[in-house]
């Protein structure tokens, strides 16, 4: 499990972090909602040691992991498969090597044995046959689903999924929501899923969690935030202009 | 008065801050080399990219460089010096200082920008920070093999330039000097060292890997967007244009 007590992170006068706390069980699939540029995306990469915070502890599977020496975040990041909301693909190389890559330097697999596993990967995400490709030759919505292969080709413990349907189209977004179901269900994975999109994470959520100026205001299964009172909260849902936030 | 002390002292201390980062990312390269035999594959890859690179630059510069020097020590050998020395002072020139020297530049140009700017933009596309999730370390994975790239092919390179910048001091010398064939190479031979090759060499091979640690520091730094990457491009090059006259200066009278 992650548990995360009293992070800070600034970037200079952007005191975009302030006292957060959030804990992610086991196997559960915790969705993070909050406004774009709220500082989701920063709180997940804290989570694998991208950006180390200003004060405050993270702990994953009981290792505090905000002191670790570069070495020791390598060791831990083989538990974690991230896709990046930019999806990040290495764009040197084609989409099968970009799959693989983790395999093949961190298993004894043969090519012949990671080819198949990229291949599987590639067919989960709607992209069989597409290896060969150059990121470059790819949609936005396919960059997404390659980058989201490369994040579960290692079968890891944990994968953070940083807005995975954002840019798919509806059917597509549905197929990724099931996936991400599935590999939880199946594999016993513990999901963390940033999205904006909030028909899929009522969908998915075990737990959803709002990042609001810094904080997490609100912590509940996906009913709990249907059903909120809380005007932040509701007003995120509702998806309304007016409201305590102000839509500056 | 107190503002410039201060804006001095900020710089020196950025200063210090770099010239530590360098060499703590030159400890990580060498800690890395185990790893990196057994992945060669990446090595070769960069050492043909810097060859492709950086060749048709390398033989054009030389060629004339070669050509040039052979007109200004005809020029300033004019009454004084017997023209029997022209292949001494070319080969002399060629081998020790402007080879290497000018091989280094066109590679930095070059080779040091393009390394550069191909990390800059995987700095801020988040490409690093992807490689790093996978659990691969970039120094090992992205640095190394440019380093190890560098410090070889910058000798080859200069071997290369070496010989036809002399090809090109010789073609001028029989075209345009009225010098025969045989009073060139024999000037080439008389003095000819084998430590001013060496000494040559050395040099290339400081270059090469000022030319890639620089480039590849310099990627790691950048913030920003293209502008970032534009930025840290043109201080790769500058910097290691700079590191290399210097380095040039500090071989040189270390050796003779
Ligand atoms: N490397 C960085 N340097 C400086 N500021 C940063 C950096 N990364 C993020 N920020 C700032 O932190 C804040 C939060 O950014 P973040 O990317 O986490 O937002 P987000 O919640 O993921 O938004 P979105 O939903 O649009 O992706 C923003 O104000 C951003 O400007
Ligand atoms: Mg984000």
């Amino acid at each position: 499990m992650i548990k995360i007590v009293d992070l800070h992170k600034s970037f200079g006068e952007n005191h975009v972090l302030n006292g957060l706390n959030l804990d992610v069980q086991r196997g559960e699939t915790m969705v993070i909602i909050g406004r774009s540029g709220c500082g989701k995306s920063v709180l997940v990469k804290h989570m694998i040691g991208l950006i180390r915070p200003d004060q405050g502890q993270i702990i994953v599977d009981g290792d505090e992991i905000t002191n670790h020496r570069e070495e020791e975040l390598f060791r831990l990041r083989r538990k974690f498969g991230m896709l990046f909301q930019s999806a990040a693909l290495l764009d040197s190389m084609t989409v099968g090597e970009n799959v693989g890559l983790g395999l093949r330097y961190h298993t004894s697999l043969d090519k012949e044995a990671i080819q198949e596993r990229v291949k599987s990967k590639l067919a989960l995400v709607g992209l069989s046959g597409m290896e060969c490709l150059e990121p470059a030759e790819l949609s936005g919505g396919m960059k997404k689903r390659v980058g989201l292969a490369r994040a579960i080709a290692m079968d890891p413990k944990y994968v953070i999924y940083d807005e995975p349907t954002t840019g798919l189209d509806p059917i597509m977004a549905d197929v990724i929501n099931e996936l991400i179901m599935r590999l939880q269900r199946e594999l016993s994975i513990t999901s963390i899923v940033v999205t904006h999109d909030i028909a899929s994470a009522t969908k998915i959520a075990d737990r959803i969690s709002m990042l609001h100026e810094g904080k997490i205001i609100f912590d509940g299964t996906a009913e709990d935030v249907l059903r909120s009172t809380n005007p932040i909260v509701e007003q995120f849902i509702k998806g309304s202009a007016t409201g305590p936030i102000k839509p500056v | 008065m107190a503002n410039l002390l201060a804006f001095i002292g900020r710089k020196f201390i950025s200063f210090i801050e770099h010239v530590g980062g360098v060499f703590v990312l030159l400890g990580r390269v060498l800690k890395s080399l185990p790893w990196l035999f057994g992945n060669l594959g990446l090595v070769v890859e960069q050492m043909s990219q810097m060859g492709v690179n950086s060749l048709p630059l390398v033989l054009i510069t030389s060629i004339f460089t070669g050509a040039v020097s052979a007109i200004q020590a005809a020029y300033q050998f004019q009454d004084f010096v017997p023209m029997r020395y022209l292949g001494t002072a070319v080969g002399k020139a060629v081998v020790i200082e402007l080879g290497p020297v000018l091989t280094a530049l066109v590679v930095a140009g070059r080779v040091g920008a393009s390394i550069a700017a191909e990390l800059g933009t995987m700095k801020v596309t988040e490409q690093l920070d992807a490689l790093k999730t996978l659990a691969i370390d970039p120094v090992p994975f992205l640095v190394s093999p440019r380093f190890i790239a560098g410090l070889a092919m910058l000798p080859i390179l200069t071997i290369m330039s070496d010989f036809i910048a002399i090809m090109g001091g010789y073609t001028v010398a029989l075209l345009f000097l009225d010098i025969t064939s045989n009073t060139f190479l024999s000037g080439l031979k008389m003095f000819f060292h084998f430590r001013d090759v060496i000494a040559g060499l050395v040099k290339a091979l400081v270059f090469g890997g000022i030319i890639s640690t620089i480039g590849c520091y310099q990627g790691f730094q950048t913030k920003g967007g293209a502008k970032g990457v534009g930025r840290s491009t043109t201080k790769a090059v500058v910097i290691s244009m700079v590191l290399i006259l210097i380095g040039d200066y500090v071989i040189a009278s270390l050796v003779f």
